[in-house]
């Protein structure tokens, strides 16, 4: 037991309890698929709270912290929860909830019982966001 | 003494940051550009409004051929600061009312046709009317019997909704200054309009901006003049108390 806390105490806070997300299907995410979703400005793209200095778009947002190297900082497990459902890691968290629908009140008709994007969307972008390392970046 | 000085000060200085913000005008998030084209009555897109209002405000309409004019006499005179009051609670229903629905209630009274809530003919006479309060600061009353009312409107504020699952104060409150997307999020206040949006290329009502937001989170809007929308109305409007009314306003 003091060892299992000691592990989830190096794990730092944020990740501690949480588990991170397994894939969603059986193939594997295309990159450049992800690629084109974050620059479809039409599906609730990353971009409008997110910044990828590698992308060529000029109206990025600043929400949310810029994801230059998000591979270095976090595995495909916990980039897929992140985008699957943020508020795992955070109640409040202002980034929507991509592949959940639990607790959405008054949705529009249009959307209502579907998910911003589907499993292997979810897929893609968590293959795209692999491959903005450190080393990508620099 | 001087260290302890310091100290002070940057306790005041941090103070200030957590205390509640101070309301501040979509006016002062807007460029230069947008905001010259406002503050000159011949550039504002808007303006057209005001005269068209007072068109309407001199025009005979229904059965009795009555104008507002005729009963209320100049709308400079009669009109002066009732824009910074509303909404307020309608002595003859009951009901909550903004200016669109009160405008609504009289040329009904009048037995003038049914005017739409977004129409042309409400949008100019709002805008007349708000433009009346123009550098007044807004200043619901709200006696005990509206309080009610705003306690509903800011559950609708804080209300997540919506397949994005966000509150106006997630964006309006803890994001005000920040870039979404192409656009710096102000404080959706509610002082400037009715509002030319550039975006839209026309003017529009403070519902139809609360529908737009809505939409945006691919939320159910409440229909423009519901009770809902009027009592988020209320709560802003309280929310933004001492800015001052900027009708006709031009927004990105
Ligand atoms: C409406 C705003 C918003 C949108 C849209 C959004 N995010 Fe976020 N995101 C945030 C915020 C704010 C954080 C900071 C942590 C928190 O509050 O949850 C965050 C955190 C993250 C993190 C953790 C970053 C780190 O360095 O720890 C990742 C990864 C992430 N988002 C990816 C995405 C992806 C991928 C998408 C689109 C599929 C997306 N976000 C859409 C606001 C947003
Ligand atoms: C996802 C972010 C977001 C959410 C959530 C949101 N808004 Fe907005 N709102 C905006 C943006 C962007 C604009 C346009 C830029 C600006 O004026 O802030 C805007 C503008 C406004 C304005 C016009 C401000 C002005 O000065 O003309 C009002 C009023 C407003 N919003 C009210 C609301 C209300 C009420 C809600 C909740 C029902 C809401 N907003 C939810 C993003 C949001």
């Amino acid at each position: 037991m003091p060892a299992l806390a000691l592990g989830i105490w190096l794990q730092g806070f944020g990740t501690a309890n949480a588990d991170g997300l397994a894939p969603l299907t059986g193939q594997p995410g295309d990159p450049s698929r992800g690629e084109a979703l974050l620059l479809d400005m039409q599906r609730v793209s990353c971009l409008i709270c997110h910044r990828i200095s590698s992308l060529d778009e000029r109206d990025q947002g600043q929400i949310g912290p810029a994801l230059d190297g998000v591979a270095s900082r976090l595995d495909n497990m916990e980039l897929r929860q992140r985008i699957v459902d943020a508020r795992v890691f955070n109640p409040d968290t202002i980034m929507p909830p991509y592949y959940s629908v639990t607790g959405l009140v008054d949705v529009a008709d249009l959307y209502r019982g579907r998910t911003i994007y589907d499993a292997q969307e979810v897929e893609d972008v968590v293959a795209y966001l692999l491959t903005l390392t450190e080393e990508a970046n620099r | 003494m001087r260290r302890r000085c310091l100290s002070a000060l940057l306790a005041l200085a941090f103070c200030q940051t957590v205390v509640a913000e101070e309301p501040r005008s979509g006016y002062t998030y807007m460029e230069p550009a947008t905001q010259a084209m406002q503050d000159d009555d011949f550039l504002n897109p808007g303006f057209f409004l005001v005269d068209e209002g007072l068109r309407l405000w001199r025009q005979p309409m229904g059965p009795a051929g009555q104008s507002c004019a005729d009963c209320h006499g100049p709308v400079e005179r009669e009109m002066n600061g009732v824009a910074a009051r509303y909404p307020v609670l309608d002595a003859g229903t009951g009901k909550l009312v903004n200016l669109e629905r009160k405008i609504q209630l009289e040329t009904a009274r009048m037995g003038a046709e049914p005017l739409a809530y977004e129409s042309p003919e409400i949008l100019s006479l709002t805008t007349l009317i708000s433009y009346q309060s123009r550098n007044m600061p807004m200043q619901p009353e709200i006696t005990p019997q509206l309080q009610p009312f705003l306690d509903r409107g800011r559950k609708i504020y804080e209300q997540r909704r919506g397949q994005l699952n966000l509150s106006c104060p997630q964006c309006h409150v803890d994001h005000a200054g920040d870039k979404l997307r192409g656009d710096v999020i102000s404080q959706g206040q509610v002082n400037a309009f009715p509002i030319y949006r550039l975006l839209w290329g026309e003017p529009g009502s403070r519902h139809r901006m609360f529908e737009w937001c809505m939409q945006s989170i691919r939320a159910r809007p409440f229909e423009r003049g519901s009770d809902e929308f009027i009592e988020l109305e209320l709560y802003l409007v309280q929310r933004g108390a001492g800015l001052v009314i900027e009708a006709p306003g031009v927004r990105r």
